[in-house]
């Protein structure tokens, strides 16, 4: 692209006679024009620019020289010579000389400027679409101007440049030439691409072509692209064509992606799916109602908007997103920040029979993602997500350096800060520090459990209260493992020996206790962690108590505790309260253990007092879980009443 | 020949109006409207205990000489009312009954979209296109 250096002798030549032209409208030419010349000219200055206007379209114009079939050096060297380049416009004058130059070259005349000053035949257009050129005139113009816009790397950002494009049309005729003197070939080679799309656009909604053509040379040109695109609009939009086929052979076999911004490509498929997993971490799963809701929310656009995209995407109504849902969803909101209208109906392409189909593909895609991010350092379980997240918010990153390097808008500005924001907060939300968005993020690790629908969600609360009651069962397996094969075993051998005592004298009251004890004991083992049993423990040590005459007992008790083994110091103590009551040491010596009998008193009742605490708080705790549970039902009680006809129609 | 479709909250505001772009279509609002009592009058009436068992269609709320009002509530006492012309025999009684079904399911697709407030007007373009479609179908 050379612009200054070729332009410079060139411009100064022409200035002189571009400068006392450019005063003159279609007549006072320096240059000799004869009247032949003059209607030609003047003719095909109002095809390329309208009358309203001041300049030639740097399409139209563009179009015409290529028609005239002069190499494009050749083209390029008229358009610098005829000043368009140096002024910034096609005018009238510009124009004209160009046509001279033309009709010069044609005719095998070097291209200079004395060249026209022969007599020249009228130069030749081959091809003159007549009604197109002047139908195309202005949608060309336009395209023209939509390459005007400064883009930056995203594609998104490519979107909004065709919103800001439009906003730019009426201004359109001094700008747009400026995209074509300096690199006409490209011109020239754009001018197919606005023809087809000019041709296709009949309104905001059909702006496809154009810009998913520069969304892919965004895609392919990441720096350098975008850092010249201010001074060479042209030589990205020539790239487009380059890129666009390159890409094109880099994409799917599926290669009809020609004019369709609601088809989904690899990158944004990707990064979709590394969205859907930070709010849903099963990708066969669905993302609940409110978190997409909350997630959506953050891209700024306003409610009724997000509404119908809800009713596009979610295609069973089901309330919830499954991931070609959400990536629809996701596309949808990413084509509406980039200025495209809303479809009535959910394009084909994102249907989504047709995203799980397609998504065949990148699912390997993801998978190599994720093996990509397997080797990232920190393999705790919590930073999954952030691997996936940086690395996704690596990519953006990139990309929103490169939107810096670019010209931005505002609404670019706000893109990449949301799409800044989204990254961020979700390795916020493995880090778990506060980002302006916390509740969001609190809400959302939340909600995530209950991505799941809601009924396994109350299974799942369901589980937690039945938890304690098997315990017992465990412990009594313990207890049984431990003690009560003893127990029973000398239970047996006191039935056998009917229970007695050490002490014969006490013999009375014990087979009653003997009978109740040895289901007390098979209880009193568990009590250590089975307070539900300590309801009939107590009951039991009551009777122990009461019936707690034997003296021989607590050395009984301690014996048996120390002939046991016990492990936990809770155990002993309590064993040798009541465990080892019904254990019968016959050859126990019966000494005085009144004392003794009431110390064993006193700690049972502590321990009782205990057991009771615990209990207590089980009790409340377990309470809790009900009331949460209640309205859990009660939730869902209404739910169903509000789907119950449905069901019922 | 469907002249109007209005959805009613529980607490008794239009949630949704449409009808035949005609003259007058203020005297389809005020007939919906006083309509609403003819609706509350059948439900109280069937009595506290019947909640659940009360049919959602209700029928022909009250002819008059040009048009026929039906009415439809459901569970969670959104009332949907609609005005069809007398001059109209060919509409069944079963007829009425499924367009009151389609408006109900689109209704809880509405109710669905997480950015959807009840009690909030309806500006959803997919019950939008369903009503029209409806009232294409019945003239």
């Amino acid at each position: 692209m050379e612009q200054g250096p070729a332009g410079g002798p060139a411009a100064a030549a022409a200035a002189a006679t571009t400068s006392t032209t450019a005063t003159a409208g279609t007549g006072g030419l320096l240059l000799p024009l004869s009247e032949s010349e003059q209607q030609r000219y003047s003719e095909l200055f109002s095809r390329c620019c309208p009358p309203p206007e001041v300049a030639a379209g740097g399409s139209s114009v563009g179009e015409l020289f290529r028609a005239s079939q002069l190499p494009p050096d050749t083209l390029h060297q008229i358009t610098e010579l005829c000043g368009a380049k140096r002024v910034g416009y096609f005018g009238p004058a510009q124009f004209y000389i160009a046509l001279k130059l033309i009709a010069a070259a044609q005719s095998g005349f070097p291209v200079r400027i004395e060249s026209i000053k022969n007599e020249l035949p009228l130069p030749r257009f081959m091809a003159l679409k007549n009604d197109s050129e002047a139908r195309y005139g202005t949608p060309a113009e336009l395209h023209g101007v939509k390459f005007q816009v400064p883009h930056a790397a995203l594609e998104k950002n490519c979107y909004k440049r065709t919103d800001e494009g439009d906003k730019q049309e009426p201004r359109s005729p001094p700008v747009s030439p400026i995209c074509s003197p300096p690199a006409s070939p490209s011109t020239y080679q754009r001018i197919p691409l606005s023809y087809g799309y000019g041709k296709s656009r009949s309104g905001l909604e059909q702006q496809h072509g154009v810009p998913y053509e520069v969304r892919h040379s965004t895609h392919q040109q990441d720096g350098p692209s975008s850092g010249n695109y201010g001074a060479k609009p042209s030589l990205t939009c020539s790239t487009p064509n380059r890129s666009l086929s390159a890409e094109r052979e880099q994409q799917d076999s599926n290669t009809h992606y020609s004019d369709d911004p609601w088809r989904i490509t690899e990158e944004q498929r990707d990064y979709y799916i590394n969205q859907f997993r930070s709010l849903q971490p099963d990708l066969s799963s669905f993302v609940s109602g409110s978190v997409a809701k909350n997630f959506f929310t953050k891209s700024k656009l306003p409610i009724p908007e997000l509404s119908h995209i809800w009713e596009l995407s979610d295609v069973d109504c089901d309330g919830a997103l499954t991931l070609p849902e959400f990536c629809a969803a996701f596309h949808l909101v990413v084509a509406r920040k980039n200025g495209y209208q809303l479809p009535e109906t959910l394009p084909e392409t994102l249907l989504p029979e047709y995203l799980q189909a397609a998504s065949l593909k990148p699912m390997h895609d993801c998978a190599l993602f994720d093996s990509y991010s397997e080797p990232l350092p920190g393999s705790q379980q919590t930073r999954d997500f952030s691997r996936s997240e940086k690395t996704s918010a690596e990519e953006v990153p990139d990309n929103s350096a490169l939107l810096q390097d670019g010209k931005k808008d505002d609404e670019a500005l706000k893109v990449n800060t949301a799409l800044k924001t989204i990254p961020k907060e979700f390795q916020h939300l493995t880090v778990k520090t506060a980002t302006q968005e916390s509740n969001a993020l609190k809400a959302r690790p939340r909600s995530r459990s209950y991505s799941s629908t809601s009924i396994e969600d109350a299974m799942k609360k369901g589980e937690e209260p039945p938890t304690p009651p098997p315990r017992p069962q465990k412990s009594h397996s313990r207890a049984s493992s431990l003690d009560l094969n003893k127990i029973f075993q000398q239970n047996t051998q006191a039935v056998r020996s009917g229970w007695l005592p050490p002490p014969p004298p006490a013999l009375p009251p014990r087979p009653s206790v003997s009978q109740t004890e040895p289901p007390s004991e098979v209880e009193l083992h568990p009590q250590m962690n089975r307070p539900p049993v300590q309801a009939e423990e107590n009951s039991s040590t009551k009777k122990e108590v009461v019936l707690a005459q034997p003296p021989s007992k607590p050395t009984r008790r301690k014996l048996r505790a120390e002939a046991q083994g016990l492990e936990t110091p809770e155990l002993s103590p309590t064993i040798n309260v009541t465990s080892s009551m019904p254990a019968v040491k016959p050859h126990l010596p019966v000494q005085k253990q009144s004392s003794k009998q009431k110390r064993a008193i006193q700690t049972a009742i502590r321990k009782n007092k205990e057991a009771n605490a615990v209990l207590a708080r089980l009790n409340s705790e377990l309470q809790q879980q009900l009331k949460e549970v209640h309205k859990e039902r009660i939730a869902l009680e209404t739910q169903l009443e509000q789907l119950r006809p449905v069901t019922v129609l | 020949l469907l002249l109007s479709v209005v959805c009613f909250a529980p607490q008794n505001y239009p949630l949704y109006i449409r009808s035949v772009p005609t003259e007058n279509e203020l005297k389809f609002h005020y007939t919906v409207h006083t309509s609403l009592d003819v609706v509350d009058e059948k439900i109280s009436a069937m009595g506290k205990a019947l909640v659940d068992q009360r049919e959602l269609y209700l029928g022909l709320l009250y002819p008059t000489e040009d048009y026929k009002v039906y009415g439809y509530v459901t569970n969670s006492r959104v009332k949907f009312v609609m005005v069809v012309d007398s001059s109209n025999t060919a509409l069944r009684d079963n007829e009425i009954r499924s367009m009151f079904r389609k408006l109900h399911n689109s209704y809880t697709d509405i109710m669905c979209n997480p950015f959807y407030n009840p009690g909030d007007r309806i500006h959803s373009r997919a019950f939008d296109s369903m009503v029209n479609s409806m009232m294409m179908q019945v003239c």
